[in-house]
């Protein structure tokens, strides 16, 4: 069965919405999971062991990124698929 | 919103620009205001009347930009007429967002448990991301006015309208009684007003920015309150940075104080100051919180992040779906300005304290600790410390104490590391009193977001959609109004009992949220199949569950225990129980209910060693479960309804759900 532009831009919005699920949960949980190994490094010129740092600043700057990022990928998925606003 | 035509477009840049040229002359005008005050200290203004200029300085302000933008119309005042763009969306939610709990409380509660206190800087940002990836801007394209609105279209009508009112009364109400107890905390300490005055003096101010104007004087508020918030946040932290490593950014500096931290820390143990069982080194991991906990405090803040009301509501406002999305980006990067800062406040206050007072002598303490300490808000050897003589005889009392004060001395409540940075480090009043606004504004405007989510609530979804649908637009607003004065009135008479767990509250009302609402809202959006009846269900155990472990835990312990098969909690670092279940149950009090938090058990007995602020844990699973089982067993939704979530998944069109207005 030729699926409908509709229901391929809906599948393609969940791929991304799972893709960028798991970015949040990696950089959420998994990798503080490991923060007393992470410990053993120092962030260079910074001076933060790398498992605190990643919790106190990384992961939160990952976050702010992948959100602009996502933003843009989610429109342009839209405006390929023709259901993006008109600008 | 129709095609745009290239004059609308146009017209939208002017309006961008004239933002840009408010809000620029704004920012202005409120740092000369700084410097004016800070001329004023040098004259010898007395520091009473500096913070009376700051309060009621920006007070004037929010309040005059409350009155401007007052409305009669139905939709400006509900979503602020969908103008709000991206970027001033995401400043006005990050006011929203970041409370007096945000503002005062997390660097206190980061500078006491060093990396656990973390989980809550972490918790309180990634939840965006499931609010731009699974929630917000779908919301956004039906177009509803609440999100109870969102649940009645698409669960069938009333009953899941009504438990969704419910469960956004029960955690948002929570949550604006603690911003009021804020609001009254500041102003009493520095304004010396008695605290009951100071919580309705807070509660005018509130009432000032939402009434007239709804959401979209609230809107333009918050995002002046943003401004002032932030300067205030990063001035003092800016300064200590500059003075101490030379360089005024202290987010990257502040690696720096933390190695001089843990140096300081074996320091400490070497000079006998400190002892292996009371120091908790600042950098390691889950010696406050279990791992369990740890992360789960994460995932509840996250998850309820992107299920509390008065967050969802804030993407209502955009011009679009797109510029939705491109705002929760910028709210995050609003908050994370504050939030990447308060692990740095939190090192350099206690870079600070280890030291200047532990290891100094007991006569020689600063004058500043004991206007704290009068409130007793720091105690040195076991006694609130009003004044030096008192300290001192509080250390003299102890037997073999040296005369320097030890770890063990100084205790220090964590609301005080904010508030009192400033003078732990000399820096001029000034700089007080700007800290004190900040926490105003931060308190101010999670209470004007919550109070509008909770009358909106009751007055749209309640009066106009359950009980009078034909009522006209007048008195559809007076009723909103009306209501938003009660509800105001309601949660600052619950704020001036000072009631116990305020704090611990925050935390609940997350929890509640995320149980409540998450799992109807995400399959409502992201499964077709999801049905009334499912979601209704999925509804009442997920949010039943989760309020029967919180009321059971903190109210009803003793009959946790007997009935319900609760144990002790365990201390993260020995792994013992925190409580001898058996002896505190033989009390005569063990079996009482409602006890205060003096009672042995309260907050301490739960199920697999789960802190009951994590109580959406066990909730939200359920809700999915019961949502997926239930939906299953009955009839597939109707083809309208499947229509609506196919519509609500394409941004372009108009929204679904149009209002009149």
């Amino acid at each position: 069965m030729q699926l409908s532009s509709d229901q391929v831009h809906w599948k393609r919005t969940t791929r991304l919405m799972f893709l960028h699920l798991f970015i949040w949960l990696f950089f959420g949980y998994i990798v503080h999971m490991f923060v007393n190994s992470l410990n053993q490094y120092t962030v260079p010129v910074l001076n933060f062991p790398l498992g605190f740092y990643m919790a106190a600043q990384g992961s939160l700057i990952v976050f702010v990124v992948m959100l602009f990022v996502f933003a843009r990928q989610q429109d342009k998925i839209d405006r390929e698929h023709g259901v993006a606003e008109d600008d | 919103m129709a095609a745009d035509t290239s004059a609308s477009a146009a017209q939208r840049a002017g309006f961008l620009n004239q933002l840009g040229r408010m809000y620029g002359i704004y920012t202005g005008g409120f740092l000369g205001f700084i410097v004016l005050i800070a001329v004023l200290e040098q004259l010898g203004i007395p520091n009473r009347i500096l913070g009376y200029l700051f309060v009621f300085f920006t007070l004037a302000v929010y309040a005059i930009i409350g009155v401007a933008t007052r409305t009669a119309q139905v939709s400006e005042y509900y979503v602020a007429g969908r103008v709000v763009p991206a970027f001033y969306n995401g400043m006005a939610t990050g006011a929203d967002w970041m409370s007096a709990a945000s503002f005062v409380g997390m660097a206190g509660t980061l500078f006491l448990f060093g990396y656990d206190g973390i989980a809550w800087v972490l918790g309180w940002t990634g939840g965006f991301v499931l609010v731009s990836i699974l929630v917000g801007p779908y919301l956004r394209k039906f177009g509803a006015y609440t999100v109870p609105d969102f649940m009645a279209s698409r669960f069938g009508g009333n009953f899941a309208r009504f438990l969704a009112v419910i469960v956004l009364v029960c955690c948002s109400f929570t949550y604006v009684t603690a911003q009021i107890y804020g609001t009254g905390l500041i102003a009493s300490r520095f304004l010396g007003m008695q605290f009951e005055i100071a919580v309705f003096a807070g509660l005018v101010g509130i009432l000032l920015c939402a009434m007239l104007g709804g959401m979209k004087a609230v809107t333009w508020t918050q995002i002046a309150q943003y401004i002032v918030l932030i300067v205030a946040y990063l001035t003092p932290i800016v300064i200590l940075s500059s003075k101490k490593y030379g360089v005024p950014i202290p987010e990257l500096t502040y690696g720096w104080a933390i190695q001089d931290i843990t140096a300081r820390e074996q320091e400490m143990l070497k000079a006998g100051l400190a002892t292996a069982t009371n120091l908790k080194p600042h950098v390691q991991p889950f010696i406050n919180y279990t791992p369990l906990n740890f992360f789960g405090i994460i995932f509840c803040m996250m998850v309820g992040t992107a299920s509390l009301p008065h967050i969802l509501m804030r993407y209502f406002t955009t011009p679009s779906v797109r510029e939705a999305r491109q705002s929760v980006g910028w709210s995050l990067f609003f908050i994370f300005l504050l939030y990447f800062s308060a692990p740095a406040y939190a090192a350099f206050s206690k870079l600070e304290v280890y030291q200047n007072i532990i290891g100094s002598q007991v006569t020689a303490l600063k004058p500043w600790l004991f206007t704290w300490g009068e409130l007793g808000l720091i105690q040195i050897c076991g006694k609130n410390a009003a004044n030096l003589d008192a300290a001192v005889a509080a250390c003299k009392a102890i037997a073999g104490h040296p005369g320097v004060v030890r770890l063990q001395d100084f205790v220090i409540n964590t609301d005080v590391i904010v508030l009192s940075t400033p003078e732990i480090a000399g820096l001029p009043y000034v700089i007080s009193g700007l800290v004190a606004a900040g926490g105003l504004a931060a308190a101010l405007s999670t209470a004007d977001g919550l109070l509008l989510a909770i009358a909106n609530a009751l007055s749209h979804d309640i009066y106009y959609k359950m009980l009078d649908p034909n009522a006209p637009t007048i008195r559809r607003l007076t009723v909103a109004r009306v209501l938003l004065f009660f509800v105001a009135v309601a949660a600052a008479a619950t704020a001036a009992t000072k009631p116990s767990d305020i704090l611990a509250m925050v935390g609940w009302a997350f929890s509640l949220a995320m149980a409540g609402n998450f799992p109807a809202l995400v399959m409502g959006i992201w499964w077709k199949r999801a049905t009334t009846a499912g979601a209704v269900a999925g509804i009442i155990a997920g949010f039943g569950l989760c309020l029967f472990y919180l009321v059971t835990t903190r109210y009803f312990p003793g009959a946790g225990v007997k009935y319900f098969g609760m144990d002790s909690l365990l201390n993260p670092v020995t792994g013992k129980p925190i409580v001898d279940i058996a002896k505190a149950m033989a009390l005569p009090n063990a079996m009482e209910n409602f006890p205060t938090l003096a009672h042995p058990l309260a907050n301490k007995v739960g199920w697999f060693n789960l802190n009951n602020i994590n109580c959406g844990l066990l909730g939200m699973p359920l809700g999915f479960l019961v949502i997926w089982v239930v939906s299953l067993m009955t009839k597939p939704p109707s083809k309208e309804v499947q229509a609506l979530v196919d519509e609500i998944r394409k941004p372009r069109g108009r929204t679904v759900l149009e209002e009149k207005t």
